[in-house]
C-alpha cells in the first residue's frame, strides 16, 4: 500500500462516516431509526437489499465457490436467488408492507401468535450477532494474510500480530458511529455507496483477467469443460463439480434456500420495508435482481479466471498469495501455527480457495488501484456487517424488548433503546469474532444450527401467506419439527471422504451423499417438508383462525394492490418479467 | 439529502486522483495490468459516473424542493 491508496482508503471513511453526520439531525422518532422514516426512494432500497447481503461470505465466498466449482456456482443466483427475488417482490412484500409490520417476526404475531414470533425473534437475533461476528471476523483474518498493511504498521512501531485487533475494532467503531447517528437511513444510504464502491473495485478485475486469457473463449479452452458449464453435467453427482443431481440442485438450493433466505430473512426485507410506498416495496428486489443476476461476472468470474491463469513466478515480497501459486494464482492453505500447507486425508496439500480474488487484486492492479480494490473489499465486509447490526437492533428493541421486558414505554424510550441495541449488538458481534478466531469449530458448529433453523422457515411463510386455514400452534410446532428434521437428517448422513462429527453421522451413517453441497440441500429439502406436512397437519387438527382478522396478511383474503396508473417500466409485473427473461437466457447462455 | 449526491461528489475524487495518478506516475508500474494504464483509464470512467450521478443527483433535490414547496402552498391554502 503506498500514499495514494491511503488516501483513497482515507475518503472512503470520510463519505461513509460523512454520511452518517449529514443525518444525525433526522432521527427523531423510532420509525426513523428503525425503519429509516419509510420514506426511501425503490433504487435506493433495491440497491441496499442487495448491498445488505454483499458481505463477507458473498465477494470471498462466491471467488472461492467460482475457483473450485467454476461457473456452477452462478446457480446460486440464476436459479437461486434471482426467482426467490421475484417471487418476494411480486407476491409477499403486499403482506410485508401492507400489514404494517415493522419486522418479520411482528408479521409472524400478526399473522400466527406471540410464540411463533418469540422462536423466530430471538433465532434471529443470536444469528445476526454472530453473522456480524463472523463477517467481521473474516475481514480482520484477511488483511492479516494479505500483509498488504504490514509495513506501514511496521513504519509505526506496530508489529503485524496487531493487524487482527485493528481490522476488528475499525470496522466495528465506523459500523458503530454511523449508525448511532443515522440508524437505517444511514445503513442504507452507505450500503448504495457501497455497491457503487464494489462494483467499482472488481470490475477492472473481470476486465483484466478476461483480456489476459482471451476472453471467455481462451477461458474454456485453458479449463476442463466441467467448469465453464452450469447445467451439462447435472444429471448425475458423478459428471459436475457441485456433486449434487438436478433435483436436489434445484428443490434443495433453488427453492428451499434461497426462497428461505431471500423471502424471510429479515436482514434483507427490512430494505424493502423502509421504501417510500408499496409499489416501491414490491420493486425493491426486483430492482435489487437486474444487478444481481450480472453478479457472476463480478464476484464468480475473477475466481475461476484465477484458477486458469498460469502460476507465476513468486516474485512479490508482501503477497501471501504470491506465496507457493499451486493452481493458477490460487495459493495452499498454510495452517497458520506451523507455517506449512494443510494436508488432506489422502496426503494432498489443501487449496486456499479463499484467497481466489484478494490474489487477483494483488496480481493485477498497481497502487491507485490496488486502493480502490481494497477499500471495495472493506466496503463489503462493512455493508454486511452494518446490514446484521441494524437487523438486530430493530428486533430486539421492537419484537424482544418492547413485547417481553418493557412494553408501553415512549417512542423516544425505544429510540434510546435501538441507540443501546446497536452498542451491545456490535459489542457482541466482536466478542463472537474473536470467539471464532479462539474456537474454529463451534462457529462451524452454530452456523450448522443456524442452517438448521433456517431451513423449515420459508414452509411456514408460504402457508401462513396463502392458505388462510394455517393456524399459530401448526406454525409453530412446524417450525420446531422441521428443526428437528435438519438436525436428525444431518446426524444421519455423511458427504463422501469426511469422518462423522460436525460434518455429520454423529449418530450414525446411513446414507452418504457424493459431497457435503448435496448433503445441504437434501437436509434443507427433509427440513422443508417436514415443517410443511407437520404445519398442515396440525392446522386440520386446531381451531381455524377468524378470517376478519386475516386481512391484509393472507393473499385470498387481501385486495391485490392497484397499478393501474403506473407506467409499464415501473410495474413490477414487468420488472419481473424482464428479470427472469434475463436469467433464463443466461442459464442457456452457460449451459 | 440525495444519496446521489455525496456517491458522485466521491467518485468524481476518486477519479480524479487516479486519473491524475496515471497521467504523472511512473508508466512501468503498468506491466502489472497488461501495459494498460489503468488507473488513467479507469479513473476517467469514474469521473465521468461520478459527474452524472452528481448531476442526477443536484436535479433530484431541486424537485424535490419544488414538490415539497408546492405541498406547503396547498396545505396553506387548505388552511
Amino acid at each position: 500500500m503506498t500514499g495514494i491508496d491511503w488516501l483513497i482508503l482515507f475518503l472512503y471513511f470520510v463519505f461513509v462516516l460523512g454520511i452518517g453526520v449529514a443525518l444525525r439531525g433526522r432521527m427523531k422518532t423510532s420509525t426513523d431509526f428503525f425503519l429509516a422514516g419509510r420514506a426511501i426512494p425503490a433504487w435506493v432500497c433495491g440497491l441496499a437489499f442487495l448491498s445488505a447481503n454483499l458481505g463477507a461470505q458473498e465477494v470471498i465466498g462466491m471467488g472461492a465457490s467460482g475457483a473450485k466449482y467454476g461457473i456452477a456456482t452462478s446457480h446460486f443466483y440464476w436459479i437461486g436467488a434471482i426467482p426467490a427475488m421475484v417471487f418476494v417482490g411480486i407476491f409477499m412484500m403486499p403482506f410485508y408492507y401492507g400489514s404494517r409490520a415493522r419486522s418479520v417476526p411482528e408479521y409472524l404475531r400478526l399473522r400466527f401468535d406471540e410464540k411463533t414470533r418469540g422462536l423466530n425473534a430471538i433465532s434471529f437475533a443470536i444469528m445476526t450477532v454472530f453473522s456480524s461476528g463472523i463477517s467481521m471476523y473474516a475481514m480482520a483474518k484477511l488483511i492479516q494474510t494479505l500483509h498488504v498493511f504490514d509495513q506501514p504498521f511496521h513504519n509505526v512501531g506496530v508489529g503485524p500480530q496487531w493487524l487482527f485487533h485493528i481490522g476488528i475494532l475499525t470496522s466495528a467503531v465506523v459500523v458503530l458511529v454511523y449508525i448511532l447517528l443515522g440508524g437505517l437511513t444511514s445503513a442504507i444510504y452507505n450500503e448504495v455507496l457501497q455497491f457503487f464502491l464494489i462494483v467499482a473495485g472488481f470490475l477492472p478485475l473481470s476486465w483484466l483477467g478476461l483480456r489476459n486469457i482471451a476472453g471467455w473463449a481462451g477461458l474454456k479452452a485453458r479449463l476442463d469443460p466441467s467448469f465453464t458449464h452450469s447445467w451439462s453435467g447435472m444429471g448425475s453427482p458423478a459428471t459436475n463439480r457441485l456433486g449434487v443431481e438436478w433435483f436436489g440442485l434445484v428443490m434443495g438450493l433453488g427453492f428451499v434456500l434461497s426462497f428461505g433466505y431471500w423471502c424471510t430473512d429479515f436482514l434483507v426485507v427490512q430494505r424493502a420495508m423502509a421504501a417510500n410506498s408499496m409499489s416501491a416495496a414490491r420493486r425493491t428486489p426486483l430492482i435489487g435482481a437486474f444487478p444481481k443476476m450480472l453478479f457472476p461476472f463480478l464476484v464468480i468470474l475473477p475466481g475461476i479466471i484465477a484458477v486458469a491463469l498460469p502460476s507465476p513466478s513468486a516474485t512479490k515480497t508482501s503477497s501471501a498469495a504470491a506465496v507457493s501459486p499451486a493452481h493458477g494464482l490460487i495459493p495452499y492453505k498454510m495452517d497458520a501455527t506451523t507455517g506449512a500447507p494443510v494436508i488432506d486425508k489422502n496426503g494432498v496439500a489443501q487449496l486456499d480457495y479463499d484467497l481466489a480474488i484478494p490474489s487477483m487484486l494483488l496480481h493485477y492492479f498497481p497502487s491507485g488501484m490496488l486502493g480502490l480494490g481494497i477499500t471495495a473489499l472493506l466496503a463489503s465486509f462493512m455493508s454486511g456487517m452494518a446490514g446484521n447490526v441494524t437487523a438486530f437492533n430493530t428486533v430486539w428493541t421492537y419484537d424482544i424488548y418492547q413485547s417481553y421486558i418493557r412494553p408501553n414505554a415512549t417512542d423516544q424510550h425505544y429510540l434510546w433503546m435501538g441507540r443501546a441495541a446497536t452498542v451491545f449488538g456490535i459489542a457482541f458481534s466482536v466478542a463472537a469474532a474473536y470467539m471464532a478466531n479462539r474456537f474454529n469449530n463451534i462457529m462451524d458448529m452454530l452456523q450448522l444450527v443456524f442452517a438448521f433453523v433456517n431451513a423449515p422457515l420459508f414452509a411456514t411463510f408460504l402457508l401462513g401467506m396463502f392458505w388462510k386455514r394455517t393456524t399459530g400452534h401448526a406454525a409453530f410446532s412446524g417450525l420446531l419439527a422441521g428443526t428437528t428434521a435438519a438436525a436428525v437428517h444431518h446426524s444421519l448422513t455423511l458427504p463422501a471422504g469426511a469422518v462423522p462429527g460436525i460434518k455429520g453421522g454423529w449418530m450414525a451413517v446411513l446414507h452418504t451423499y457424493p459431497s457435503e453441497m448435496a448433503q445441504n440441500f437434501w437436509t434443507a429439502i427433509f427440513a422443508w417438508t417436514t415443517c410443511f406436512l407437520v404445519t398442515i397437519f396440525v392446522s386440520l387438527l386446531t381451531k381455524a383462525p377468524e378470517e376478519s382478522k386475516l386481512v391484509g396478511l393472507v393473499y385470498s383474503l387481501t385486495p391485490r394492490p392497484k397499478e393501474e396508473s403506473m407506467a409499464w417500466y415501473l410495474k413490477p409485473a414487468s420488472l419481473a418479467l424482464i428479470v427472469l427473461v434475463g436469467t433464463a437466457l443466461l442459464n442457456f447462455i452457460f449451459w | 439529502m440525495d444519496i446521489r449526491l455525496p456517491i458522485g461528489i466521491l467518485f468524481s475524487v476518486l477519479g480524479c486522483i487516479l486519473a491524475a495518478y496515471g497521467l504523472l506516475g511512473d508508466p512501468s508500474r503498468y506491466r502489472q495490468s497488461l501495459g494498460i494504464n489503468i488507473n488513467l483509464q479507469w479513473g476517467t470512467v469514474l469521473l465521468v459516473f461520478g459527474l452524472g450521478m452528481f448531476l442526477l443527483g443536484k436535479r433530484g433535490m431541486r424537485s424535490a424542493k419544488r414538490e415539497h414547496a408546492a405541498r406547503s402552498s396547498e396545505l396553506s391554502l387548505k388552511k
